[in-house]
């Protein structure tokens, strides 16, 4: 079927099998490897991307659901070179150690703080609770997401 | 992961989905899929062909009467729930959908992707029938009304048959409501979960303990516990929990949710 998707701005016109995963089609098709296949089950938040601003696990939805859809994912985040400020605060908190997970928690913090610039605490880990990370214990994480928060 | 093959439609409208499902057997609805395209994942369901109901605006929307009852269209989701203003009349609704998986399960999951998979340990299917929804079903022979009570026919099976569609879902105007559960880590699998209303007598309905919600009527939240082990259900054990504790669970969070709904 034909798919045209806008990703990070760039539009692509594909040929896609219905049964590819978003996710799939994103890394393998489009080339854009930063949004990574964690679980494969739904569970982990890594796959995380934003859909016409919605924050969606891109492994339970099909390629072809996306069709005409506007997507972001961690690669459009920073602009020529220079990180944003979640970005810069996860380098500075150290809110990742094998950083398998950081493109959907990026995806996810950056979601919240577009819905709600100072979010307390509690609504940071609410807000992250789709994502799993098996370094950090979470604290930097968090950390790295409230030093952002006005 | 690979899925099987399948063919992909996005009708324009609800009549062309219903020509769509009835026209193949091997037809089956794609709502929110946060559940189906993993139990796809798995192979444990392999349809031939996706009916995709993502875009039909008939089916999306929450409307307040001027007597109270909301009425919310079965593609809405989770999130929509939560932050709608007119929701807000019944606040049970919003509460629970809050304690599903997580936010972005919540963004595409929906009310009716919820209640029509019946799946033993999802919140919405007692909620629903504590609360006295009426789900409204559409297919070639035109529009039904079915009680919630009647709506749950089995694990995985509901009311909607082949060709078959749920449209929207009544909820009369009400407050004292009450919600618990047990589950595994904090928005998990659920083990056992209980919801509760309050009008005069307290009426409770039972998830994860049978195939379809289990329903218990008392005098009092203090009767509910007597209530549930009367009720000679027999829940079964997995994995997670034996159907002993199921049981103690079960008395457990029906005193609960009827605490809660009796206080508010």
């Amino acid at each position: 079927m034909d798919v045209s998707v806008t990703v990070n701005g760039t539009t692509y016109a594909r040929d896609v099998e219905p049964r590819k995963l978003l996710i799939h089609f994103l890394r393998d098709d489009l080339d854009l490897t930063g949004s990574h296949v964690g679980c494969d089950t739904g569970n982990c938040g890594a796959c995380s991307i934003l859909v016409d601003g919605t924050l969606v696990k891109s492994c339970m939805l099909l390629a072809v659901q996306a069709d005409g859809a506007k997507i972001e994912t961690v690669e459009g985040l920073s602009e020529n070179g220079e990180l944003t400020a979640l970005q810069q605060s996860f380098n500075e908190h150290h809110a990742l150690q094998c950083g398998y997970c950081t493109p959907g928690m990026l995806m996810s913090a950056t979601a919240l703080l577009r819905d709600n610039p100072s979010p307390s605490e509690d609504e940071i880990k609410k807000a992250l609770q789709g994502n799993i990370c098996r370094c950090t214990g979470y604290w930097n994480i968090f950390d790295a997401v409230k030093a952002v928060a006005k | 992961m690979l899925l099987r093959e399948v063919e992909y439609a996005k009708p324009g409208s609800v009549a062309e989905a219903l020509e769509l499902l009835a026209a193949n057997d091997g037809a089956r609805a794609l709502a929110g899929g946060q559940t189906l395209i993993n139990v796809m994942k798995a192979r444990a369901a392999s349809p031939d062909m996706l009916v995709d109901l993502n875009g039909l605006a008939e089916l999306r929307g929450i409307e307040l009467a001027g007597d109270g009852t909301l009425t919310i269209g079965a593609m809405t989701t989770y999130t929509e729930l939560m932050r709608s203003a007119e929701a807000k009349a019944r606040p049970i609704l919003g509460e629970v959908c809050a304690t599903i998986a997580d936010v972005q399960v919540r963004n595409r999951g929906t009310i009716g992707g919820n209640v029509c998979s019946n799946d033993p340990t999802n919140h919405l299917p007692p909620l629903m029938v504590a609360v006295g929804a009426t789900m409204t079903v559409l297919g070639a022979g035109g529009e039904r009304d079915v009680a919630a009570e009647d709506f749950f026919l089995g694990v995985y099976m509901t009311a909607v048959g082949p060709g078959e569609l749920l449209t929207r879902i009544a909820i009369p105007a009400g407050k004292k409501d009450g919600f618990a559960a047990v589950t595994l880590g904090a928005e998990g699998t659920c083990i056992c979960n209980a919801a509760a209303t309050v009008n005069g007598s307290v009426r409770v309905a039972l998830g994860c303990v049978d195939a379809v919600p289990v329903v218990i009527h008392a005098d009092s939240p203090e009767g509910v516990a007597d209530a549930v082990r009367a009720a000679a259900i027999d829940p079964p054990s997995d994995v997670h929990a034996s159907a002993d504790y199921r049981l103690h669970l079960a008395a457990v969070l029906a005193t609960r949710a009827a605490k809660e709904a009796a206080a508010r």
